[in-house]
């Protein structure tokens, strides 16, 4: 059947893993905005340096949910410099591509993960910005907001 | 998949075979030239000339303003612009739209307003219906052309042609509708709604893609589109697609002498579809005035959830439907009717269009009804957008 998503895009979108929330969370991140389409939300537990635990919300289109989902699989179990790496080229890379409108997406899920570090940092009282970088929400300026 | 539940007819409908029927000895053994002198050629014009008389008898028009097109965006372009031209050689160079029309108006008024025509596009409120005094109130000395569309394509509410006619018949300004989605669907009147020039495509009402047709008043001597042969009066150069002709007015000869009968049931289906949704999905809207739409046509927005994933596993489900939200329109903005009623982006990204045929058979609404609620729900559960709705947190 013929379709406009890769396979593995498909498989992701359908049966995401590591979808939720963290209760009791080390670290939050939210990238995007409901007036643009898409909003995603990182949950990430830290032990000895490690994502010992991440879990996801998204609301978005099909590849939105299908990054994240991704995303998730890709940093699981990795050190914290390792998941600060995560480019969203890997993700689109990880994913057989994506379609070129929806690049967007894989920004997202790579800024949301870099978000719940950063939250993860402050909440040690360690200021995330030269670790981290500076966040933006990559709808801009393709959407208005 | 459990079944096929084709539910997208405001994009397009399936060819019925008695519509193929028709077509198929234009496209097999008479295959002559409808301009050729020889009675070979000469079978060929005489389908064509019959069709002309049927899209007439069923229209309410003249034979001889029947001009056959490529399909409905042709026509739009090929009415607005020379209408357009014609007029700003006498100054009038204003032109009263909608905000809601198909892009095939609103992208060509946009290349017009580049070429220094003005542009006035008419409020359509929340139920999505024109209001006639606001036209009233548009037309200026210099207006040219009023192009208003019959029924939208995507929240399907039909406006008030027949007032809009005779408020251009009355201040001498000409008048274009958009029929595409109401042919067939809806009685279409045109001299009786003074219509000056009405655009429609066959595929909208189970007849063949790639044929249209633009139908204008006598005695409207605008520009031809195409140049290079006396087919279409020649008006509208190019050999004549015969089988998709033939196709188009037996289509519409079909839609309409089934209408009486169709529509009733048509609609029970729909409102049932419409209540049914609205019941069993919180915090969803139906898009739309629920009465003066169009017998197949449901637009709803579910909150807290975005139109292309829900699409996606709808498809899974056998159901073909669509959306108005930016990731189906292939950009960053939903839909411009969903706007232009009024939605915020976020509750216009959740929009979900289902269009009914009268292949849609009572156990597909129990279907679509069973299938839909449970998707939403899965998606808002993943959703970190329906997280702030239920915390009734601010969030656009």
């Amino acid at each position: 059947m013929a379709q406009f998503y890769s396979d593995k895009v498909m498989e992701h979108f359908t049966n995401p893993r590591n979808v939720g929330e963290i209760p009791d969370a080390d670290g939050i991140g939210e990238i995007g905005n409901a007036k643009c389409g898409d909003i995603m939300k990182m949950y990430i537990k830290v032990k000895d340096g490690l994502i010992d635990d991440v879990k996801f919300k998204t609301y978005g289109c099909g590849s939105a949910i299908a990054t994240s989902s991704i995303a998730t699989e890709m940093i699981m179990g990795k050190t914290i410099e390792e998941a600060l790496q995560l480019s969203n080229k890997a993700v689109v890379e990880a994913l057989d591509g994506l379609p070129v409108n929806k690049i967007h997406c894989s920004v997202l899920a790579e800024q949301s993960i870099k978000a719940a570090i950063a939250d993860y940092y402050t909440r040690q009282g360690i200021d995330p910005t030269p670790i981290v970088g500076k966040l933006a929400d990559p709808h801009q300026p393709i959407c208005e907001l | 998949m459990d079944r096929f539940i084709y539910a997208d007819n405001a994009a397009t409908t399936r060819l019925l075979p008695q519509v193929l029927n028709k077509m198929m000895p234009y496209l097999t053994e008479q295959y002559g030239n409808p301009s050729s002198l020889y009675s070979f050629g000469q079978t060929a014009r005489q389908a064509v000339d019959e069709a002309r008389d049927t899209v007439a008898e069923y229209l309410n028009c003249r034979s001889d303003e029947v001009f056959f097109t490529s399909g409905g965006s042709e026509a739009d372009n090929w009415a607005i612009r020379m209408a357009a031209h014609a007029m700003a050689k006498k100054g009038k160079k204003h032109i009263i739209s909608t905000a809601f029309e198909h892009h095939a108006v609103l992208h060509t008024l946009k290349a017009l307003k580049k070429q220094g025509f003005e542009i006035t596009l008419l409020p359509v409120y929340e139920n999505g219906i024109v209001q006639i005094d606001d036209l009233k109130q548009a037309i200026r000395p210099d207006t040219a052309l009023v192009t208003v569309m019959f029924a939208n394509n995507e929240i399907g509410t039909i406006q008030p042609i027949s007032e809009i006619g005779a408020v251009c018949r009355e201040k001498g300004v000409f008048f274009h509708t958009d029929a595409v989605q109401a042919v067939g669907h809806i009685p279409v009147d045109f001299a009786g709604l003074n219509i000056d020039m009405l655009s429609l495509a066959a595929h909208k009402f189970h007849g063949p893609k790639g044929v249209g047709a633009l139908i204008i008043r006598k005695g409207l001597r605008f520009a031809n589109l195409i140049e290079g042969g006396a087919q279409e009066k020649g008006r509208r150069a190019g050999t004549e697609n015969t089988a998709g002709i033939v196709g188009l007015a037996e289509a519409l000869k079909l839609a309409c002498l089934d209408m009486e009968k169709a529509t009733p049931p048509m609609i029970a289906k729909r409102d049932r579809l419409i209540s049914g949704l609205l019941g069993s999905v919180e915090r969803s809207r139906l898009n739309g005035d629920p009465i003066k739409r169009l017998p197949g046509n449901v637009n709803i927005s579910f909150e807290g959830i975005e139109g292309e994933s829900l699409l996606l596993l709808l498809d899974f489900k056998g159901v073909c439907a669509s959306s108005g939200s930016a990731c189906t329109s292939g950009s960053l903005d939903p839909s411009h009717v969903l706007l232009s009623i009024g939605l915020p982006h976020a509750i216009a990204h959740g929009s979900l269009r289902l269009s009914l045929s009268q292949d849609i058979t009572d156990e597909d609404i129990d279907t679509l009804l069973e299938v839909i609620p449970p998707i939403i729900n899965r998606l808002r559960d993943i959703s970190p957008l329906w997280e702030k709705i239920l915390k009734n947190e601010k969030y656009e």
